[in-house]
């Protein structure tokens, strides 16, 4: 291993050659395209097809003004509920992958994989599906409905109205919804991961001196998985803030996101440079989460020793 | 006699799906303030059994007793017993005084109270002035002293260990060996501990229970279980054996005699009480066997009178060599083809020059000193 590392050290030149590819693939792909639209962002339309760089500020000052502001802020608030539900939901899910016995885990594991190996337009259109004014949800709800008003019948009440499906699609409620179930295994995988590396003594240990399992959770297995959480909700809120087609699918005129608004501006309004402008704006709020992550984690890191 | 502490009955543990039990109808009495070691292989079932005490795995028939209550269906954390994990399990996200102090905030000891119990817990364990350290800060050994302060905070009635020693290196293990003792000694709470290290449990132990199979091979004070073992098992888990098969020849009640091919005739001061032609073992430690020059061994032989001729005598050729500083460890190849190990003290500085690779030899042994397994 060491002597392995010392060779690429010593032998720069054909180590150069391995890597210059894929660094000559992304700086092609990735940070030229990002640069150009990095420059947009300081331009303006001066025709149907013809933007030109003027370093102006425009963009940036239209961004910021309210209407624009309170869609970001609506879309982060958004993101941060549903990082909040994959926790709570995606926890316990974790907790018991982890608990499972050797012959279930993989099995979990892979319930949990599954969704990622279909596509996501056809999980949408299948949530929605089931959503629906006639979808199964309401069916079901119909059905617990018509049960109830039986019942009732049953002691002698007069019986419910007839059901009246509810409105479960187009609205924040669905777009919540969806991204949760988008979003979920993005949460579970490092939690499990943050879990299954726990000292299951430590627990024992916890319980042996007396706490219950309740005491046992919050003060010994939170704390100890809080890597785990941190990468959790870092790895589900960025995407999650940046999520286009779940909004734009299932959301009603009052649920647009953010990126949403982006989409508009590169097409129907084809105004490239505000699009660019608005891009850039949430290109640095993930950056300025990411940033707070690492100096968290690197503070975590000084206060261990 | 006091009343036992711990009263294990008939208990077994069997998993699913598993073919022999765990622990097979195990029963033992602990005495409060006893240092109870639970000797064994790995796999033979010793820490199952402990982790049964704490409560952490749930018997599969037979009960266990408490300070006279069954705990059956009492679970870890409501048991009046405390352990000490392997791994130690010390909490990384608190500070040393931390660990110490969880179980009493649990327990509801708080204030004054609690804080002069950590530092009393500390001072024990020979901690004090490291309480505000993080566990990663302290050595392995130190962390251990971490689990046990944290344990015996809570004022046990029984404190379980579970491989004590096995992660610390050889030197820190004996100094360990006697602090547990002393420690033991000074709270006076019945200990029992598990390992696989038979000096561990020799040095520190009042009782062993020798465990194979799920079952207690033996159980005995630790030099009736070296000098007096009760199966091959026990004779060979337990320190270095020489084992013969042979007959028995002579039984009476003040004397008795084997034929073993192996090794020769072989001369008991005591009886055995087997039926007379019975197929039994010898069981000779290396220590027990005398070295000497051939010819020299028969005549310290003769002269010592405790044997008939040609009783307690071997003669071969050495064929293996191991110095050990205290000791040299001698392979050596019978006249019948049989191995035996001897081993002899290096009482003077060139001591181990006597002998050496292909030298014949004769040997000698004491009437008392071997013993009769009849399984």
């Amino acid at each position: 291993m060491a002597g392995a590392l010392q060779d690429w050290r010593q032998h720069k030149r054909p180590f150069a050659a391995i890597v210059s590819a894929p660094i000559f693939w992304l700086v092609l792909f990735f940070l030229v395209p990002m640069g150009i639209v990095w420059l947009y962002s300081f331009g303006q339309n001066v025709g149907p097809a013809a933007i030109e760089i003027t370093g102006t500020l425009d963009n940036y000052k239209r961004a910021t003004e309210w209407l624009y502001l309170s869609i970001f802020l609506k879309s982060l608030a958004v993101a941060a509920l549903v990082t909040f539900i994959c926790l709570i939901v995606g926890f316990p899910v974790a907790m018991a992958i982890t608990f499972a016995t050797e012959k279930w885990r993989p099995w979990l594991l892979l319930a949990i994989m599954l969704p990622f190996w279909t596509n996501l337009l056809i999980r949408t259109y299948a949530l929605m599906m089931l959503m629906g004014q006639n979808g199964y949800a309401n069916k079901g709800l119909g059905a617990m409905w018509d049960g109830a008003s039986w019942l009732r019948t049953l002691v002698g009440l007069q019986p419910l109205e007839a059901w009246t499906p509810v409105q479960l699609l187009y609205n924040n409620f669905a777009v919540v919804l969806g991204l949760v179930y988008v979003h979920l295994p993005f949460m579970v995988l490092p939690l499990y991961s943050a879990l299954d590396r726990l000292d299951k003594s430590l627990i024992e240990a916890s319980l042996d001196l007396g706490a219950g399992h309740f005491r046992t959770l919050m003060k010994i297995v939170v704390p100890l998985a809080g890597s785990g959480i941190a990468a959790g909700v870092m790895i589900t809120l960025i995407p999650a803030l940046g999520a286009y087609l779940t909004p734009d699918l299932m959301g009603g005129t009052d649920s647009q996101m953010i990126a949403n608004v982006i989409e508009r501006q590169f097409k129907r309004a084809n105004d490239w440079p505000f699009g660019a402008a608005l891009s850039f704006l949430l290109i640095y709020a993930m950056f300025a989460l990411v940033a707070l992550q690492s100096l968290r984690g690197s503070r975590a890191k000084v206060g261990a020793h | 006699m006091a009343e036992p502490i711990i009263q294990i009955r008939n208990v077994s543990k069997r998993y699913p799906g598993s073919p022999v039990a765990a622990v097979d109808d195990v029963s033992l009495d602990i005495m409060p303030g006893e240092f109870f070691v639970l000797l064994g292989p790995s796999g033979c079932g010793k820490t199952t059994l402990l982790r049964m005490i704490a409560g952490f795995e749930i018997p599969t028939s037979g009960t266990i007793l408490i300070d006279g209550q069954d705990m059956a269906a009492v679970p870890p954390n409501k048991r009046p017993v405390n352990m000490v994990f392997q791994s130690y399990a010390v909490f990384p996200h608190m500070s040393v005084e931390q660990n110490v102090g969880y179980g009493l905030k649990i327990a509801g000891v708080r204030g004054d109270e609690a804080s002069a119990r950590v530092r009393e817990a500390l001072e024990l364990v020979k901690l004090d002035g490291l309480g505000s350290r993080k566990p990663d800060q302290l050595s392995g050994g130190q962390r251990q002293r971490v689990a046990l302060a944290r344990s015996l905070v809570m004022r046990p009635k029984v404190l379980l260990l579970d491989e004590p020693l096995s992660a610390l290196d050889a030197k820190l293990r004996a100094q360990m060996q006697f602090e547990l003792s002393d420690l033991q000694d000074q709270v006076g709470i019945t200990f029992i501990t598990v390992t696989h290290d038979q000096d561990e449990a020799l040095s520190m132990a009042g009782r062993i229970a020798v465990m194979n199979k799920g079952e207690v091979a033996q159980l005995a004070s630790p030099s009736d279980l070296y000098e007096f073992p009760a199966n091959r098992f026990v004779a060979d888990f337990v320190g270095s054996v020489n084992l013969f098969e042979g007959k028995l020849t002579l039984d009476e009640p003040d004397r008795a005699a084997i034929d073993c091919p192996g090794l020769g005739k072989v001369y008991l001061g005591h009886g055995v009480t087997g039926p007379h032609g019975a197929d039994v073992w010898v069981a000779l430690r290396p220590e027990k066997i005398y070295l000497h020059v051939p010819g020299k061994g028969d005549a310290i032989r003769a002269a010592a009178k405790d044997a008939p001729e040609d009783h307690n005598l071997a003669r071969g050729t050495i064929k293996g060599m191991s110095y050990l500083g205290d000791i040299t460890l001698y392979e050596i190849k019978l006249d019948s083809g049989a191995m035996i190990r001897v081993s002899r003290p290096n009482l003077s500085r060139h001591d181990q020059e006597d002998f050496t690779w292909d030298d014949r030899v004769s040997m000698h042994w004491r009437a008392d000193s071997p013993v009769v397994l009849l399984s």
